[in-house]
């Protein structure tokens, strides 16, 4: 008996969540409400019901850390003579590229360069869109790794969907400039996976700031931060508590989802109600609900860290008992053993090429990971998880694609480009802004001393919505940190390659 | 299932490597240009002419035997094998799974008793893994185990090996090959919490080991006061204090790297730094001292206190100074892999190609004192070569044909074999029959 009642009690919840799936599917954009969240103002003569006090209605305002970001100034700016990759088409051998007011205004062979602007030699170099990220936890795990600075794992509960990571983003990292440093011009921040769900992500601008909010990508909408395997049994197992086992874990994520569709039709039936002119007590708001309310609603991206192919095969069925999308798989070391079917769920494969084996549930991973996720036509991204690897992603994609290409893919450099720029903004839902060499787009892009999947390549310029963020031959476009101001060292350092 | 057909086909055309362990015979590597790394320099074109599992000849113009089975390298480049440092390879299975890791204790008994040539698996799969990058012997470095420094522990890590990445069982180049220790955060950590202890103790600790070693009898007999080191400790410390085996110190603050250096003065034992991410601002001191490094050339961050000057350009600037430098990826137990475009990426940083590739072959091995088995294609020495289909620090360029011991080595790893299972996958039947 018992089992029949819970079993129809989670076929009424899907059914709810089917439905509110179906509504809103645009990303939360800027800071206005959605319209449809208003409350109804035709409750003819009655009195009209007060709005929520302010912080009470999660969808009255669901941006309260709004991005302050803006763009640097920045003129008209033309490279000329470079070897191009667009991330949305061939290479172009001795092409120009146009910037200005901030956007790419032309790339091509035989593109005018408008009168008045900065003309770069691009000659023997070579040009792709700023390098994106989308696995990282700079600022959360700043340096230095001290543990006053240790903000990326809030490891008191298998479910903290509650936690912001830009709350806990320090932008005096240095972890950035150097980033900054390698070509990374956009990221994703995330909490750690030590829980089920581990938080909310922040995507940022990699341009230096004071807060957060000066670094938060513009309209890019969130992500929340689910965990599969190892981490959260272990770390929950350990102290006696669930989820100690993978069954623990899938139990967790579907009671959780059940809370979520739960909330979300108190608020429906709410919102009704006081749209009829009835009296209605509002549900109570909870910070945990709402983010994973948002996944439901469509508007928060669900960014899922999964080893095995086996978990990421029961993470896409709990998906659709619930309705909801997996934007990305994250580590996927065993991709490229259902690489088929991640390609037909639309669902991004971010992973890496030479980390494999550190633990049990990386032991199979392998460098033609990537390539084979993209030989089979799905999303593949080379990601980072890591200070250091962060700055090189363009080498890690190289040894990617020439692993790829050694089991005869075929990957082209126009093809693996997109591992590291046009996939990953298909994967945080801001591919309409960066991500590719296309005219109207923002103008991140970087031009390389040499070819740009090479061990040898450097970041000679960055720029970031067309101003020039990073100058490895011009010190004063070199940012350093707070931190590293007065420290032994730093003055002398990143003069620059002399090779 | 065609498309697939071919790319298998592709695959298989791709590598030259052939399967299965080929016999020490007498083999001639023509047509090469030839890094030799030692006195004969670069040879655009030339042979190496292998026997026995030893290199018999390098040059220009080497007759070869009648017989010898010829690898035509047409033009591509040669370089001694690959030594990885900075790893545990062959102790290690998988990090995260605790009884395949086998590279250090936490909490003793043993210090440097700990001898990590017992801990070797020359089954690991993790060998043929590395041996696909182009490396052929290793370095294995004790590690310690646990937390950080929050318990008393002992000073030192134990007995490093170094390894022949060789197919077979014995891959046991040499044993004792040097004693790990840590200075910096982690070793005061160790030392009670602070740097003011650590020196005084390793002092007294290799004080004790000379006692020991002036009279066993006497230790036998209970005629001095109680050592804090056990015997197997005292007994290894043994070729430390009379010059034999060097000490493998990680440091990292320019200010630890002098102390370590004063110590290693006023104590007569060698030195091999590890770590070493402000050694630039001491770089004078480290060559005229003719100190080794072994640094991680990728740590570029202030990651802690003690390293806030590091940079990209440590590799350069140390080289610049005249200190022989060896290179190694970041410390993943199983990172070896990264070693050669480690050293790609510090050329990138202004290291001297020649001398990036120095930093994984002839350095280590001299570091080590291995340089009359292996880092150089000189005759005499261990026959351990690749011939490397582009540039050998580049990723570009990969291993065509790996020589270990005169032996043409598998070019086979679990790591291909999944992948090639899963390419062949979609020709119908489930995995498991593939």
């Amino acid at each position: 008996m018992k089992s029949i009642a819970v079993l129809a009690v989670l076929t009424a919840a899907a059914l709810t969540l089917a439905a509110c799936a179906e509504t809103g599917t645009t990303p939360v954009t800027g800071t206005q409400a959605r319209t449809a969240d208003k409350p109804a103002e035709k409750t003819t003569d009655k009195t009209p019901p007060k709005p929520l006090r302010a912080g009470l209605d999660p969808w009255a305002n669901p941006d309260p850390f709004p991005s302050t970001y803006r763009p640097v100034p920045s003129g008209p700016t033309a490279i000329v003579g470079a070897t191009i990759l667009t991330a949305a088409g061939d290479q172009i051998d001795a092409g120009t590229i146009v910037m200005a007011e901030g956007k790419i205004v032309a790339v091509g062979k035989d593109v005018p360069v408008p009168t008045g602007a900065q003309v770069i030699d691009g000659h023997g170099r070579w040009v792709t869109p700023g390098v994106i990220d989308p696995h990282s936890h700079l600022g959360v795990y700043a340096s230095p790794a001290v543990e006053a600075q240790s903000d990326g794992n809030e490891a008191t509960d298998p479910n903290t969907a509650n936690v912001w990571a830009e709350h806990s983003v320090w932008p005096q990292d240095a972890g950035f400039n150097r980033a900054l440093s390698g070509g990374v011009t956009t990221l994703q921040i995330l909490p750690g996976s030590a829980n089920l769900f581990g938080g909310r992500s922040v995507v940022l601008k990699n341009m230096p700031a004071q807060t957060v909010q000066q670094m938060k990508f513009p309209g890019a909408p969130y992500g929340l931060k689910m965990a599969c395997g190892e981490n959260p049994k272990r770390v929950y197992g350990s102290r006696g508590r669930s989820p100690a086992t993978l069954m623990g874990n899938v139990a967790g994520y579907r009671a959780a989802w059940i809370q979520a569709a739960e909330y979300l039709r108190k608020w429906d039936d709410y919102k009704a109600k006081i749209a009829k002119g009835e009296k209605a007590e509002p549900p109570t708001r909870n910070l945990t609900l709402d983010t994973l309310a948002g996944v439901l609603k469509g508007e928060i991206l669900v960014q899922n860290h999964c080893y095995r192919a086996d978990e990421m095969a029961q993470m896409i069925d709990i998906s659709r008992e619930f309705g909801y999308h997996i934007a990305a798989f994250h580590h996927a070391s065993e991709a490229y053993k259902i690489a088929p079917t991640l390609a037909k769920e639309g669902i991004c494969v971010d992973t890496w090429a030479q980390w494999w084996g550190f633990k049990m549930e990386a032991f199979d991973g392998i460098e033609e990971n990537a390539a084979m996720v993209d030989h089979a036509g799905g999303c593949a991204i080379v990601h980072s998880d890591d200070e250091h690897l962060i700055q090189h992603l363009n080498v890690e994609a190289g040894v990617a694609m020439a692993a790829g290409n050694r089991a005869g893919l075929g990957i082209s450099r126009a093809r693996a480009i997109r591992w590291i720029t046009a996939n990953p903004a298909k994967s945080l839902g801001i591919l309409d802004k960066v991500g590719t060499l296309e005219p109207g787009k923002m103008a991140d892009v970087v031009l390389w001393s040499a070819d740009p999947f090479s061990a040898y390549a450097l970041a000679d310029q960055v720029y970031i919505d067309g101003a020039l963020a990073y100058d490895r031959s011009d010190p004063s476009r070199q940012p350093r940190s707070d931190f590293e101001l007065g420290q032994p060292g730093p003055r002398d350092l990143m003069k620059g390659g002399n090779r | 299932m065609r498309i697939l057909g071919q790319t298998l086909m592709a695959a298989a055309l791709a590598t030259t490597l052939v399967s299965g362990p080929s016999r020490a015979d007498t083999i001639a590597v023509t047509h090469a240009h030839i890094h030799t790394m030692g006195k004969g320099g670069e040879i655009a074109s030339g042979v190496v002419l292998i026997d026995n599992g030893r290199i018999t000849a390098v040059g220009r113009d080497v007759a070869i035997p009648a017989g010898a089975r010829i690898i035509d390298a047409k033009g591509r480049i040669v370089t001694p094998g690959l030594i990885v440092t900075g790893s545990s390879v062959g102790a290690e299975e998988i990090e995260g799974v605790e009884p395949t890791v086998n590279s250090g204790v936490e909490g003793g008994p043993l210090s440097a008793g700990f001898d990590i040539q017992y801990s070797l698996n020359p089954d690991s799969t993790v060998l043929p893994i590395e041996r696909l990058t182009g490396a052929t012997s290793a370095l294995v470095s004790p590690m310690f185990r646990g937390r950080r420094g929050d318990t008393r522990e002992t000073l030192f890590a134990g007995q490093a090996a170094a390894i022949s990445l060789a197919e077979g069982p014995d891959i046991l180049l040499r044993a004792h090959v040097a004693m790990g220790v840590d200075a910096g955060d982690r070793g005061a950590g160790r030392a009670g919490g602070a740097r003011g202890a650590l020196i005084p103790e390793l002092h007294g600790l290799l004080a004790e080991a000379r006692a020991y070693h002036r009279s066993r009898a006497a230790y036998d007999q209970n005629k001095v006061q109680p050592f804090a080191l056990r015997r197997e400790d005292l007994e290894a410390l043994g070729a430390v204090i009379d010059g034999r085996e060097p000490l493998l110190v990680e440091v990292h603050r320019a200010s630890d790297i002098r102390q370590i250096l004063a110590f290693g003065r006023a104590e007569k034992v060698r030195l091999v730094l590890s770590g070493v991410e402000e050694g630039w601002r001491v770089a004078a001191e480290l060559a005229a001292t003719q100190t080794p490094v072994m640094l991680d050339s990728d740590e570029d961050l202030p990651v802690s206190f003690e390293k806030l000057a590091s940079t990209l350009e440590n590799a350069a600037r140390l080289t610049a100074a005249g200190v022989s430098v060896s290179i190694h990826g970041p410390g993943l137990s199983t990172g070896g892999k990264a070693v050669r475009l480690a050293a790609g990426r510090a050329v990138g940083h202004g290291l001297p190609w020649s001398a990036g590739l120095a930093a994984v072959t002839i350095n280590p091995a001299r570091a080590l004192g291995l340089a009359d088995t292996v880092g150089s294609l000189e005759p005499g020495k261990s026959a351990d070569l690749v011939v490397w289909s582009g540039d050998p620090l580049d990723t570009s360029g990969a291993p065509d044909v790996v020589i270990i011991k005169g032996r043409e080595q598998s070019g086979r790893s679990r790591q291909l074999d999944l992948r090639d299972r899963y390419l062949k996958a979609a020709d119908g039947l489930p995995p498991p029959y593939h």
